[in-house]
């Protein structure tokens, strides 16, 4: 496990730790530490996500009758309407931006902190009050719009807490701006002497293609929302068709934003798998250059698939024509990240640990949710499967099997360097399986019912899709299983005694496996000096390498 | 409890099984791209597992040309079936001229059918088999959508706008019917049955159920609007208001006062009376009150079924 | 933020200003974002309705809207000219400037404080007892013109506040790199660009 030092200043592993420097309330509640805010974050999404999970048992449980015997109509549409927005806003975006993000982009790129600490903390104050609002809603009774807000369904007939739901969102959308302004000024401005652009981690690379997406996605869904609650408060009418309005020009401006969020979603974990996958293969990443700019052209192309979600909502043939192009070529570059990773196993030094089978769980999944998209996006054959559940599957392969499980992969990967513990490999590798074959059990009966014909937010249901339901509900009982697990191995890895992480515990490249674990309070003792490639491991240089 | 388990859903017309086709051989080309993908990967993964001997040396990191490979060729395999994907789509949008005409209006949560020669149902559909049928459709509140999974076919319907589909169902049965936009509380349970019929059944069908709407086709009720309602009031040549005449008008280009043409069609006709002064015909001053408030979608589909009736009775002459 | 010397993490005060003269650049893409969506809106309108667009955009007072155009422009070269002030190390030019600014954004608030008051008392102002409107486009255009407007004006009063914040700050007039002050009048610059396309959209297309 011990590699020649690979910068030219190694640590010296003397400095208190961040974590020992100060145990008091307000040195957490007030830290402008990137390391401590990023477990603030860790913290706060995680009970969103218990909340958002929440909401799921219940809508599977309810499903497992056609009649729905659990809830009643309007209960089930505010349960799903519950669990799309906070696992969407208040867990899937700020998941690993916000968490392994803001813990590793300071480190990996050789500096001290963010290049505005206090914004850094000031956006998770935000992120605070908008779930605070979003937990107001949720005891209050709830909103019954879905995720998508739709008008004028939203702005006139709806009768939830739609408005104070749509500020809460509202809200959080600056935490997400101020996020990846920061994001891209520190990588910018911050990175060590050395750090060229071409020796960025790829991590650094997708975490800088999100943060474009933050700042010019994010604020066009404010305005939008901002338009239905005035349209809700005063009847402004911009999109109620009895003023002259247009309901379509909601969507448009919706999903300009809410698609360039499925890359937010997705991008980070692609970022998060390039990591995990060249450290367990003890190799440089084949294709570095196209995987890094797949990133960007991710992002960019992003931006222009938009319609591709209001295909038979009376758009112009010609929009959707050119929509549904768009949206096959923006699957070019996650493919090409696809194969790069295929390719930088061979020949590798390959450890079979839990990080790397998340990533290969990850792999599987988003080749899944990527090709049933590419399906969505041939026209004929979305007129029939789109608002079905073959789109719910579709996604839930793409946000949950993709960005949950590299998060949870981030998580496992860089949870010795986060807290200075290492967790029981056994177990870890057990939670990585049991999520797979659980999210599969759960999702895949759902493309099925998709195509046969089930539509999407469906209370209750013809009873030939029963059968699909129940398996389905098995597998997320399945999942929740997985998904707890972790929970307790890592908690239980902090007890007094638990096992003590070395600074480099994988034999990883990367500044980050450079400091101790977990690192002292300024990343560094020493300001790193960066002299190598990125994934410099000894198989990169055939010539170089020695036996043994 | 549970009808058993049902893999493939039917198809009513021939639509669909194109649908299917598209589907199943876009779905074999995805295997074959990805099977060598997830085999590679994990015999990589077991082959070159650490402390496992093997020849590890020029282990490549970069080249070009398989990287061109992999993003060109799979690329330019899909493209082929976005051409495939897209003219399907197409033909959606191309009604034959002899489609016959049923205005369709939604509403929470319930669908509403108006058969050409007046008879009317709620969420059952009966249409003749074999026979292509154009729906032209809009919603009262929010959005719905038209969607019958054995036509492999669904629309949105946008309050305050027409959308239309059109299909030719050749397989007589009864399919369901169902709202496929989240529409509100009871959006699950906004179903109906779409029941395709051998023609001379529907013909008996439709005289059964003549008299069971409206009397007289919708053209019709239609004229009795018009004439109720006063529209000819400021609509004809010697009204003291002046008005466009309206005899004849569907399908002729109208100039407009802002200087542009359209012809009128079923959006034209409907916005003129819900949104006068959306678009004011050119040498008219802008003084129709608007009929939002006063009229139900129905009414107007009747309105708009007139005129158009008037202008068969014009190229007849 | 810029006065007090070199901040965490930052080692060097010349990289720290380039990341904070960054910072307000992509803070400002994102407004820019924001006002798109109001943009995006009223090209749909006016796409839909061309006639009846350019009959409301027509009840508007042109000339109060041309008028505050005049005064944001120049409120706008009065943060420029303190920019270059400070610069030249003239402190009390640079109040001076920054206080003009003030000045004639307090101007412009006055005067769409005065058009808001006639569109009151003229029944164009959404959501009130009085409120008539001929039609239902013209309904939809003043609604529009109410939420862009009332947008812009929330932002020129921030902008008025980091304006007179600048201009009290001894430490920001005697930068010499204006580095509080020059982010200030970039952000007041795009609160003028803003209006500067606002005003075409508006005011403009009623113009026959």
């Amino acid at each position: 496990m011990t590699d020649e030092p690979r910068f030219e200043h190694p640590p010296e592993e003397r400095a208190p730790s961040y974590l020992a420097e100060s145990h008091s309330l307000r040195s957490w509640f007030f830290t402008t530490d990137h390391k401590r805010i990023a477990l603030l974050y860790l913290v706060s999404i995680t009970l969103f996500f218990l909340i958002g999970a929440g909401a799921a048992a219940l809508i599977r449980l309810d499903l497992l009758t056609p009649q729905g015997d659990l809830l009643t109509n309007d209960g089930y549409n505010r349960a799903f309407s519950i669990h799309g927005i906070i696992m969407v806003w208040f867990f899937l975006i700020p998941s690993i931006p916000n968490v392994l993000g803001n813990f590793l982009v300071p480190i990996m790129i050789g500096t001290r902190d963010l290049a505005f600490p206090r914004l850094n903390l000031l956006s998770w104050y935000i992120y605070i009050l908008s779930g605070l609002l979003t937990l107001y809603v949720v005891v209050s009774g709830g909103v019954d719009t879905g995720w998508t807000f739709y008008t004028p369904l939203s702005s006139v007939y709806a009768n939830g807490a739609v408005v104070a739901t749509i500020v809460a969102v509202f809200i959080s959308g600056f935490s997400t701006i101020l996020t990846g302004l920061n994001f891209i000024v520190t990588i910018h401005k911050l990175r060590a002497p050395g750090m060229t652009w071409s020796r960025l981690p790829l991590f650094i690379w997708s975490h800088y293609a999100v943060s474009i997406i933050f700042v010019l996605a994010t604020p066009v869904l404010a305005i939008t929302l901002l338009l239905v609650a005035a349209e809700r408060l005063i009847g402004i009418g911009v999109f109620d068709p009895r003023l002259g309005g247009d309901p379509l020009l909601f969507q448009h401006l919706f999903w300009f934003y809410s698609h360039p969020a499925v890359y937010i979603m997705v991008l980070p974990a692609l970022g998060v798998v390039s990591e995990l996958i060249t450290a367990a293969a003890h190799k440089r990443i084949f294709g570095y250059w196209f995987v890094a700019f797949a990133s960007i052209a991710i992002a960019v192309i992003g931006f222009m698939v938009w319609g591709h979600h209001m295909f038979v909502s009376g758009q112009s043939v010609f929009a959707s024509a050119v929509f549904s192009f768009l949206s096959i070529a923006v699957a070019v570059p996650s493919a090409i990240k696809v194969y790069n990773w295929t390719a930088t196993l061979y020949k590798a030094d390959v450890a079979i640990d839990a990080p790397l089978l998340f990533a290969l769980g990850f792999i599987g999944l988003f080749v899944a949710g990527g090709l049933t998209g590419l399906m969505l996006a041939m026209l004929a054959i979305d007129v029939h499967v789109t608002d079905t559940y073959f789109v719910v599957a579709h996604f839930h392969y793409i946000m949950v099997g993709g960005s949950v499980t590299a998060f949870f992969g981030g998580l496992h990967f860089w949870w010795p360097k986060m807290t200075g513990r290492l967790y029981n490999e056994t177990l870890g590798r057990i939670a990585a399986i049991l999520i797979l074959v659980g999210f599969n059990i759960t999702f895949f009966p759902q493309f099925l019912l998709g195509y046969q014909g089930m539509p999407r937010r469906y209370h209750v249901y013809p009873p030939e899709f029963q059968v699909l339901h129940v398996i389905s509900s098995l597998g997320a009982a399945l999942l929740a299983v997985g998904y707890a697990m972790p929970a307790f191995y890592l908690l239980w890895s902090l007890l007094p005694g638990g096992r003590r992480a070395p600074a480099n515990p994988w034999g990883a490249s990367g500044l980050e496996w450079t400091t101790s674990s977990p690192p002292p309070k300024h990343n560094f003792i020493a300001q790193p000096v960066v002299v190598r490639q990125p994934y410099d491991y000894p198989l990169a240089h055939p010539a170089s390498r020695d036996d043994g | 409890m549970s009808a058993g388990i049902e893999l493939w859903p039917p198809a009513a017309s021939h639509h669909a099984q194109q649908v299917d086709l598209l589907i199943g051989s876009f779905g074999a080309m995805v295997w074959l791209l990805t099977i060598p993908v997830f085999v590679l990967m994990s015999w990589f993964a077991i082959r070159y597992r650490r402390s496992r001997e093997v020849n590890r040396d020029h282990a490549p990191t970069r080249n070009l040309w398989v990287e061109v490979g992999w993003s060109v060729i799979p690329f330019i395999l899909v493209l082929g079936f976005y051409v495939w994907a897209t003219m399907l789509f197409l033909d959606l949008y191309r009604p034959p001229p002899d489609a016959i005409p049923i205005h369709v209006v939604a509403k929470q949560w319930m669908w509403k059918f108006q058969h050409p020669d007046g008879a009317r149902e709620i969420n059952n559909l009966h249409v003749p088999a074999g026979r292509p049928v154009k729906l032209i459709m809009t919603s009262e509140d929010v959005i719905h959508s038209f969607y019958v999974p054995a036509l492999r076919q669904k629309q949105d319907l946008v309050p305050g706008r027409y959308t239309s589909l059109w299909f030719n169902a050749d397989k007589p049965g009864r399919y369901p019917l169902r709202c496929a936009e989240f529409c509100g509380a009871d959006h699950s349970a906004m179903g109906g049955t779409l029941i395709v019929m051998p023609p001379q059944d529907y013909a008996v069908w439709l005289g059964r159920n003549r008299d069971g709407g409206m009397d007289g086709t919708l053209a019709q009720a239609g004229a009795r609007l018009f004439r109720d309602l006063g529209c000819s009031g400021c609509h004809s040549a010697a009204a003291s208001v002046k008005a466009p005449p309206l005899e004849g008008i569907f399908g002729r280009p109208v100039a407009l006062a802002d200087g542009g043409t359209l012809i009128a069609d079923d959006q034209y006709l409907s916005d003129s009376i819900l949104l006068p002064n959306k678009q004011v015909a050119a040498g008219y001053r802008p003084i129709m009150p608007t009929y939002g408030n006063v009229l139900a979608p129905e009414q107007v589909n009747a309105l708009v079924a007139y005129l158009k009736s008037s202008r068969a009775r014009e190229d007849s002459k | 933020m810029a006065e007090g010397g070199v901040q965490e993490p930052f080692a060097r005060a010349a990289r720290q200003r380039e990341a904070e003269r960054l910072g307000m650049l992509i803070f400002l893409a994102s407004e820019v974002m924001l006002f798109g969506g109001i943009f995006a809106a009223a090209l749909a309108l006016r796409l839909e309705h061309p006639a009846g667009y350019v009959d409301a955009a027509h009840h508007l007072k042109l000339w109060l809207g041309t008028a505050n155009t005049g005064v944001l422009l120049t409120s706008s070269l009065c943060a420029a000219l303190a920019v270059q002030a400070a610069r030249n190390g003239q402190a009390r030019w640079a109040a001076c400037a920054l206080w003009g600014a003030v000045a004639l954004g307090t101007v412009f608030l006055a005067i769409k404080g005065v058009e808001y008051a006639g569109e009151y008392r003229e029944g164009l102002m959404p959501g009130m007892a009085t409120t008539h409107f001929e039609g239902r486009t013209q309904q939809l255009f003043m609604n529009l013109y109410f939420i862009g407007t009332g947008l812009h004006a929330v932002h020129v009063t921030f902008g008025l506040a980091l304006l007179a914040a600048a201009a009290l700050n001894r430490g920001a007039r005697q930068d010499r790199h204006a580095m509080l002050i020059g982010n200030v009048a970039l952000y007041w610059h795009l609160v003028d660009v803003i209006w500067v396309f606002l005003y075409p959209t508006l005011y403009l297309a009623g113009v026959r």
